[in-house]
């Protein structure tokens, strides 16, 4: 209890919510860098499946990034990283952690893409070419809409792994709510450690609701409802 | 525009031992007319239609359209010109019926308000309200309502040229025979150059201005007019696709609205009992029929059992003869009166409203009458087209 109390403590304190160490900065830091690592990702991820989605080759590509993917620790991809963004950039802060979350953020984005697009139904996609669209008017009109929910599944897990894991890049000198929690470990200070867990917890669950709310306006209600027949509507 | 193959080949695997899924196809479709082709499965029968619009290439031979080369076109303009339904509908579930039906329009960069306008057009065009239904999604209709909406959406840029692929394979008897019936309506009025692919040959004869009888192999057996078809097969194959029930199916020819209709006592509900019980006793015909405001049947009065004095009430009818529409083949009127055992049908109008009165007895003699003569000149399209 007295331990519960001291980590609320911790967090109520004025002090941690105002300089350079503080919460809003922390969280600034967290964001940015999750959020850019989660772009860069989409951005190399997205097309890479739209294209192996669409023309059906080159699944094993995929598959293959996604395996080694899953199987290198975040950790070691962040010391991998190191000596490149070292010799790149010479600093080390925000790159080396960009690097790994984004390399970390790819395999879903890119499973998922890839998986939704193939999933389309292939009657749908004749069709659509037999009333004179182009392979392009296909992909952006009929594959990637229906694979919306899909594939925004897949950004919503990157994006918690990706916030969950922004932790490490305080190892390597980065800012962030992993700050508190090795800043904690430095210092023997629990109350620190523990207030830094729950602020990353709370944010992957932020994170989280966010991406169902996206889900929620992106995605056409005709998808949304296919499974359950609901209950014909009047007119409106 | 007409459409013609010309000695059309296709072989899927390439080489030229394979079997061929076409092999050697001639024949034309008039403008404005309907093709059926028909045939058992695998027969290439989705095959032939494919290369029309190119989603196949021919192994060699050639298409033409209004006597150009398809092959000389760019495929995604020549396909925005050709209507195209398949049995899986395929309508986009993520678009509203009105997104659906405007896609090809859009496709076209029509603007958004002319696209809006064409789609409730389209809808009423089959038979959909455009208020209740342009803003629903696939998902909210049944299956009839969506094989409407994937034929309105076919014919929403107005293509001289439609391809049916099994439009109407997903649908119970009942509906089918409807959206049978509208079919024949629409082509009335819009004249397409159909090729309409079936494996049910009641089907063909019903629409086909001219039927393709295709064998396993790719083969074109027989291509005739549906009476001739019945009348004089050219081959056993086509015979027994054709079916051992060639008189009967002879009825199939024939619609009900073709036929003097009769008209039983009528009257509508609230009218008074007593004028209408005298104008049923003096008819030959022993029942009144009971319409509703709309001129829509209700149900029969025994004439013993119209009150002397006071209004007629809906409770008092005892529903119901089967309801036909003049697009009706007689047989399936037959099938339908033998189905509820009764003698006579009542033929309504697309509105539901009453027009005439068939019985069995009536269809019996046509039957009968039919013997040796063929049904030609059924539709002024059969009648003038040789080619
Ligand atoms: N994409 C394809 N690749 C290889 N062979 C094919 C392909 N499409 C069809 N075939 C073969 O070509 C033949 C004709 O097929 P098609 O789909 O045209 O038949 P169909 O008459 O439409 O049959 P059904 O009534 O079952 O729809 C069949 O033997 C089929 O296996
Ligand atoms: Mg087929």
């Amino acid at each position: 209890m007295e331990f519960v109390a001291s980590v609320i403590a911790w967090l109520a304190d004025p002090a941690h919510w105002q300089g350079r160490d503080g919460i809003p900065i922390r969280l600034l830091e967290h964001v940015e860098l999750s959020a850019a690592s989660l772009l860069a990702g989409a951005a190399i991820a997205l097309p890479f499946g739209f294209l192996v989605g669409h023309s059906g080759r080159g699944a094993f590509l995929v598959l293959s990034v996604a395996n080694v993917g899953r199987a290198l620790p975040s950790l070691a991809i962040l010391g991998l990283a190191l000596p490149f963004t070292i010799q790149l950039f010479h600093v080390l802060e925000f790159w080396p952690a960009f690097v790994a979350l984004t390399v970390l953020a790819i395999p879903p984005i890119l499973t998922n893409t890839w998986a939704g697009i193939r999933a389309v139904e292939r009657d749908l996609v004749e069709t659509s070419r037999g009333m004179g669209m182009s392979a392009t008017q296909v992909l952006w009109r009929v594959e990637i809409p229906v694979a919306l929910p899909v594939i925004l599944g897949g950004l919503r897990t990157a994006a918690v792994q990706v916030v969950a894991t922004a932790t490490l890049g305080a190892y390597v000198a980065g800012g962030g709510f992993g700050r508190y929690v090795i800043d904690g470990i430095a210092r023997n200070q629990l109350d620190r450690i523990f207030a830094g867990a729950l602020l990353v917890a709370a944010l992957s669950i932020a994170t989280e609701l966010a991406f169902a709310f996206l889900q929620r306006r992106l995605v056409s209600r005709g998808l949304r409802a296919a499974t359950e027949r609901t209950v014909p509507r009047t007119a409106t | 525009m007409p459409v013609e193959f010309r000695h059309v080949t296709k072989r899927y695997a390439g080489d030229l031992d394979a079997p061929a899924a076409v092999e050697d196809l001639s024949l034309t479709v008039p403008a404005g007319q309907t093709c059926v082709l028909v045939g058992p499965s695998g027969c290439g029968k989705t095959t032939t239609l494919k290369m029309v619009n190119r989603l196949v290439e021919p192994t060699s031979g050639q298409i033409l359209i209004d006597g150009v080369d398809v092959a000389r076109h760019d495929p995604v303009k020549l396909r925005r010109g050709i209507g195209y339904v398949i049995q899986q509908i395929g309508l986009f579930p993520h678009l509203t019926i009105g997104g659906n039906v405007a896609v090809v329009p859009e496709l076209l960069g029509w603007h958004a308000a002319r696209c809006r306008e064409r789609a409730d057009e389209l809808l009423a065009l089959v038979g959909l309200d455009p208020a209740t239904y342009r803003a629903r999604y696939p998902h909210e209709l049944s299956g009839g309502e969506r094989q409407r909406v994937g034929v309105a959406r076919a014919l929403a840029a107005d293509p001289p040229v439609m391809l049916m692929d099994e439009p109407f394979g997903a649908v119970d008897p009942v509906v089918r025979e409807r959206l049978q019936n509208e079919f024949l309506r629409l082509q009335a009025d819009l004249a397409k150059t159909v090729l309409f692919v079936t494996h049910d040959i009641d089907e063909a004869i019903k629409l086909g201005d001219r039927v393709a009888v295709m064998d396993v192999g790719g083969r074109l057996a027989q291509y005739a007019t549906p009476s001739e078809l019945l009348t004089s097969p050219t081959s056993e194959f086509v015979a027994r696709f054709v079916g051992a029930d060639r008189g009967l199916k002879r009825l199939s020819l024939r619609r009900v609205g073709e036929l003097p209709l009769a008209m039983p006592p009528v009257a509508r509900v609230g009218d008074e009992a007593g004028p209408a019980r005298a104008r049923t006793l003096a008819d030959p015909f022993p029942y009144l029929l009971l319409l509703d405001g709309l001129g829509r049947p209700v149900g029969w009065l025994d004439r013993d059992r119209i009150p002397t004095e006071g209004l007629l009430e809906e409770r008092l009818a005892v529903p119901m003869s089967p309801l036909l529409e003049p697009e009706t083949t007689l047989r399936d009127a037959l099938s339908m009166l033998l189905a509820a055992e009764v003698q006579a049908g009542l033929v309504v109008d697309p509105r539901g409203a009453m027009v005439g009165m068939v019985t069995a007895d009536q269809i019996g003699a046509t039957l009968r009458a039919e013997g040796g003569r063929t049904a030609e000149g059924r539709r002024p399209a059969a009648a003038g087209g040789t080619r």
